[in-house]
């Protein structure tokens, strides 16, 4: 057990470099390789805030889609009292153009696959498809 | 103040009755559920559809084609696996109970439009297991495409045929993808729903919008003076296998 202490200092030295991407996150504020997510050019505000939208816009729209299709409530009136059409594409879509550089890639980067697409159409990638 | 033991006694009687009594209406679900307007609107929707009209037109199929665009529904060529919320029905298939030994001859052999009933009373909805197709209360079958689980005991229950299934992912087979409603994805049932987005956006459905005979017909069955009702008042209808007791919504003036 003479060398302990050079087991010991190893295992340290290990767990710092195992952990060091979330220790350099933490001391930079910020991800080393965050999506680089391509935020609508007009628009300025969503329908809640960002940090709001950003955490749990899968449940606000899982609410939207129970509202329209079984509470027959189309409308959604935000904190600031602009009302918004509950819809996917007609409303999210419509400032949110490009769903491969802010939808995917953010969406590729958390490693989540949502199922909205296999029956929900991205417009744009129908007019691009279109002559 | 004071209280005799049998005033005491007669308060606290009272307040456990009370207090049971609204139990028992909770329990027994006599809550009052307040919906939004669009659906509890009295509103009874209906369509009347004149076979004779239609047949004048010869092979249109304007509001199957309108139907079909506007709301992605695929086309398949399988009819084992084809998929329909409004299609041509011989006469004859369409009221088999109407069978007569010297059918009319206007009518016999000759194609009728059908598509959901939208049943008073519908057996589809009876057989859903998830809950995924309800009655609205203004009379239209709905659907929740998201819940459905692609059991098909819907398609089972229909008398009709209305329902088909989703064999393969329905996208290849659309030609031209409208953006503004959804596709269904492999494994759900779909139907006609009375475009009950439309509705929504006060506009009647695209089959009666597209139909260039007028031939379709659409209204409020709550409204007396609505033209279905005054075509119903003026024509004998028939309604598809209503002797189920479906209590089907489109009717053909005769």
């Amino acid at each position: 057990m003479r060398d302990r202490y050079v087991i010991v200092a190893a295992l340290a030295a290990f767990l710092v470099l195992v952990t060091s991407p979330s220790w350099y996150a933490l001391v930079s504020g910020a991800p080393s390789n965050a999506p680089d997510i391509k935020r609508p050019a007009t628009e300025t505000s969503c329908v809640m805030d960002v940090s709001y939208m950003r955490s749990s816009h899968m449940d606000l729209l899982m609410t939207w889609r129970d509202d329209v299709v079984r509470r027959y409530d189309r409308t959604f009136v935000s904190h600031d009292g602009k009302p918004y059409t509950k819809s996917l594409t007609a409303t999210c879509l419509r400032c949110h153009d490009n769903k491969a550089e802010f939808c995917d890639r953010c969406h590729d980067y958390a490693g989540v696959t949502p199922y909205c697409w296999d029956c929900h159409v991205d417009p744009a990638s129908i007019r691009r498809s279109r002559p | 103040m004071s209280i005799s033991r049998r005033g005491f006694l007669g308060a606290a009687g009272l307040t456990t009755l009370a207090l049971a009594g609204k139990a028992t209406l909770d329990a027994l679900g006599f809550e009052v559920v307040s919906e939004s307007s669009e659906a509890a609107s009295g509103r009874r929707w209906a369509m009347v559809i004149d076979p004779r009209k239609c047949l004048d037109a010869g092979d249109c199929v304007k509001c199957v084609e309108a139907c079909h665009v506007a709301h992605n529904v695929p086309s398949v060529a399988d009819p084992a696996r084809e998929i329909k919320w409004i299609w041509k029905e011989k006469f004859e298939a369409a009221f088999p109970f109407l069978e007569s030994e010297h059918p009319p001859e206007a009518l016999h052999g000759k194609p009728v439009m059908v598509l959901c009933n939208h049943c008073e009373n519908p057996p589809c909805v009876r057989v859903c297991p998830t809950q995924a197709t309800w009655r609205r209360e203004d009379g239209i079958v709905m659907m929740d495409w998201h819940r459905c689980i692609g059991c098909r005991y819907c398609m089972a229950g229909c008398p009709y045929g209305s329902r088909s299934f989703n064999w393969s992912d329905p996208r290849p087979s659309i030609a031209r993808i409208t953006p503004e409603f959804p596709t269904r994805s492999k494994g759900v049932v779909e139907k006609c729903t009375f475009c009950e987005e439309r509705l929504a956006k006060n506009q009647v459905p695209s089959c009666v919008e597209a139909c260039p005979e007028r031939a379709i017909v659409f209204g409020d069955l709550g409204d007396a003076s609505s033209e279905v009702r005054s075509l119903l008042r003026e024509r004998l209808a028939l309604r598809r296998k209503a002797e189920l007791g479906t209590g089907p919504a489109v009717y053909y003036i005769v």
